[in-house]
């Protein structure tokens, strides 16, 4: 089906189903309840639950099938999201143009940082890249202002040119939109006490991520994805064998920076606004982290380390004191005050401290990532059916 | 004229001159051995004509064209394939995909981006492939891992992954080195093999004399940077100057 084999069909296939059943996935408890809380089933998280997952889909291109590890995404990020958001500035409100430029920015960006930046390997590589990146965040913030729009960052105004769109009527504020769809239509489904929201902007912004999903299959699948393994593997016998390993290295490099410029150019086109901190250093880590939680150099590794991240960030960073306090209300009272002095550290603004512990925990016990988790319990299934492991040591590579 | 002629090539790394001025002509489809006492320049002289090194002085001209100032992968589009000391191979791969590579490398040449289509569409190459892992005799490890191999199996393949892209010069560096003497003997007779069936030149870099007397036709001794003598095996074994320079070290070699 659509030139996959079965299996990644069938992952296409769950990607998909997750996507277009993500509002009601995410909103598993009812509206009102002690748990709504964990209910990720909102647009603005769903948006970032997606566009995510393709920039760290794009950046295991790089990662995951080459092994050079960029400390520098997040300027391909921002670089599309500036293209973007000019794009919405000067020509139109319509997402399409904003997104198709943001790729294209992005990805000249990435040939220039890459052509430079893979005349090294290894730590010298990383470093090169983080030192382009924080270079670009800090003109941004500076010199670049009049482009950037420095601190303030940029947004869509009531006065800008837009030659395609027509005038909009006084008082109106420029809206996104794809063909006059606006971005941020939503209806809600009640059904019980329980709500669903379906958001125009996720379905456009999921449909984008499973398009991307798709292609980075592909390119998993062909001989580009099996030379870029060959990188990781022995660039040594890869140069003796005829192959000249840099412009392989440098597609891959393109390909992942194109990736963070459409996942750049999406979160403009949801929220409607831009700013240098983007391509601070932390968001080039983020999106490591990403990669490595979920499963580096796997397919669908780096999207539930996305989902992962970005669900951590939003809701276990909104448990609170009083939150605390009424899940251990059931407790006599010294113990329940210990309960939340001990959880305390670990959610709210210490969300990061969790986040920290169980990246370690996966290093650690599951170098393979999330992936590796799912593998071995399903082999834990598998064989307590009792099915007999091939034993002729087969092994699939970037699974 | 040889297929590789080697004029005048001289290498100095600092106060040591590692090459002196080395002359060396190895003629179409024979099989020429390159020994020496350790630190004689052997593999300053292998990493000069792959292209990894360029000598200060001298011309290396493969089949009519120079080498010098190509980089390693231009000079194996040349047709020069290289063997390594210990077993170059690609271990995070299985073994057909190690097999493919090479196939992919000899039809689309040094870049192809190619993202799109599937491998598994590519039959002539998966063909390919197959057909040298049968003839190898590796056809029931194409799924393996190339890394869990045995050392034996991973120098098979390495082999194997130099002949499919059929180089007019196969170099070895000393391709039994820290092998048992079942696999050296193995190994003596898969070269002796690829010579009958394919018209090939090798170049054969290596310390055991065994291998060196059981395939070369030919034999350079290359002593502190220089050739010392170059001559058939026969000759070699009873030379006075190698016994002095090299053999004498060990005789039991011999």
């Amino acid at each position: 089906m659509l030139g996959l084999s079965k299996k990644d069909a069938g992952l296409l296939a769950i990607v998909a189903f997750l996507c277009i059943f993500a509002p009601f996935l995410l909103n598993p408890f009812p509206e009102g309840s002690a748990m709504a809380q964990f209910n990720a089933g909102y647009p603005d998280l769903m948006q970032r639950l997606v566009i995510f997952g393709i920039f760290a889909i794009g950046f295991n291109i790089l990662f995951g099938l080459t092994g050079y590890l960029s400390f520098g995404h997040a300027a391909f990020l921002g670089v599309g999201s500036y293209a973007a958001i000019w794009m919405m500035k000067l020509l139109t409100m319509n997402v399409v143009p904003a997104i198709f430029v943001s790729v294209l920015v992005a990805g000249l960006f990435s040939l220039l940082v890459g052509w430079i930046s893979l005349r090294r390997s290894g730590i010298y590589f990383s470093i090169l890249t983080l030192a382009f990146a924080q270079m670009s965040y800090a003109l941004a913030y500076s010199v670049l202002t009049p482009i950037t729009g420095g601190e303030t960052g940029l947004q869509p105004k009531y006065t800008d040119p837009r030659i395609l769109d027509g005038a909009l009527p006084a008082g109106q504020s420029p809206r996104a939109n794809l063909f006059g769809l606006d971005m941020k239509a939503t209806t809600e489904l009640r059904l019980g006490d329980w709500v669903f929201t379906f958001n125009a902007g996720y379905y456009i912004a999921a449909a984008t991520m499973l398009l991307a999903f798709y292609l980075s299959i592909r390119i998993f699948r062909s001989p580009l994805g099996m030379m870029l393994r060959a990188v990781k593997s022995n660039q040594q016998r890869m140069n003796y064998t005829g192959l000249n390993s840099k412009p392989y290295t440098l597609a891959a490099f393109v390909i992942s920076g194109m990736y963070a410029g459409l996942a750049g150019g999406l979160l403009v086109a949801m929220d409607t606004q831009v700013g240098a901190e983007r391509m601070f250093w932390t968001a080039s880590g983020e999106v490591v982290l990403m990669t490595i939680l979920g499963g580096a150099g796997t397919l669908i590794g780096p999207v539930l380390g996305a989902g992962f991240i970005k669900y951590m960030e939003n809701i276990v960073s909104k448990i609170n004191e009083t939150v605390l306090e009424q899940w251990f209300a059931f407790l006599p009272d010294g113990l329940s005050d210990a309960m939340v002095a001990i959880v305390y550290p670990f959610v709210g603004k210490g969300w990061h401290l969790t986040l920290g512990l169980l990246f370690m925990m996966v290093v650690i016990f599951l170098p393979g990532g999330l992936v590796e988790g799912g593998q071995r319990i399903g082999r834990l299934f598998r064989s307590k059916k009792s099915e007999p492991e091939t034993p002729d040591g087969k092994t699939t590579p970037a699974e | 004229m040889g297929i590789l002629e080697v004029k005048n090539v001289g290498k100095r790394f600092g106060g040591l001159q590692a090459l002196g001025n080395v002359n060396l002509s190895i003629a179409e489809n024979s099989v020429h051995a390159i020994i020496g006492p350790n630190g004689a320049g052997k593999s300053t002289l292998l990493n000069v004509l792959v292209g990894k090194l360029i000598p200060d002085t001298g011309s290396v001209m493969f089949d009519g064209q120079s080498v010098l100032g190509r980089k390693p992968y231009e000079i194996n589009q040349m047709g020069i394939s290289r063997v390594f000391q210990t077993p170059e191979i690609f271990g995070d791969l299985s073994v057909q995909e190690n097999m493919m590579i090479p196939c992919f490398a000899k039809r689309d040449g040094a870049f192809a981006m190619n993202g799109y289509g599937s491998i598994t569409s590519q039959q002539d190459m998966i063909d390919k492939a197959e057909e040298m892992l049968v003839n190898m005799k590796l056809a029931d490890k194409r799924h393996m891992h190339a890394a869990a191999m045995s050392r034996g199996d991973k120098r098979r393949l390495e082999i194997a992954m130099c002949l499919a892209q059929d180089p007019r010069l196969l170099l070895l560096d000393e391709p039994t080195a820290g092998m048992a003497r079942a696999d050296t003997n193995n190994t003596i007779d898969l070269l002796k093999q690829i010579k009958e069936e394919r018209d090939i030149t090798i170049a054969i870099i290596e310390h055991d004399m065994h291998v060196v007397f059981s395939l070369a036709e030919r034999i350079t001794v290359l002593a502190q940077g220089t050739p010392l003598v170059e001559d058939t095996p026969d000759k070699i074994k009873g030379h006075p100057k190698v016994r002095e320079a090299y053999l004498g070290e060990s005789q039991d070699a011999a």
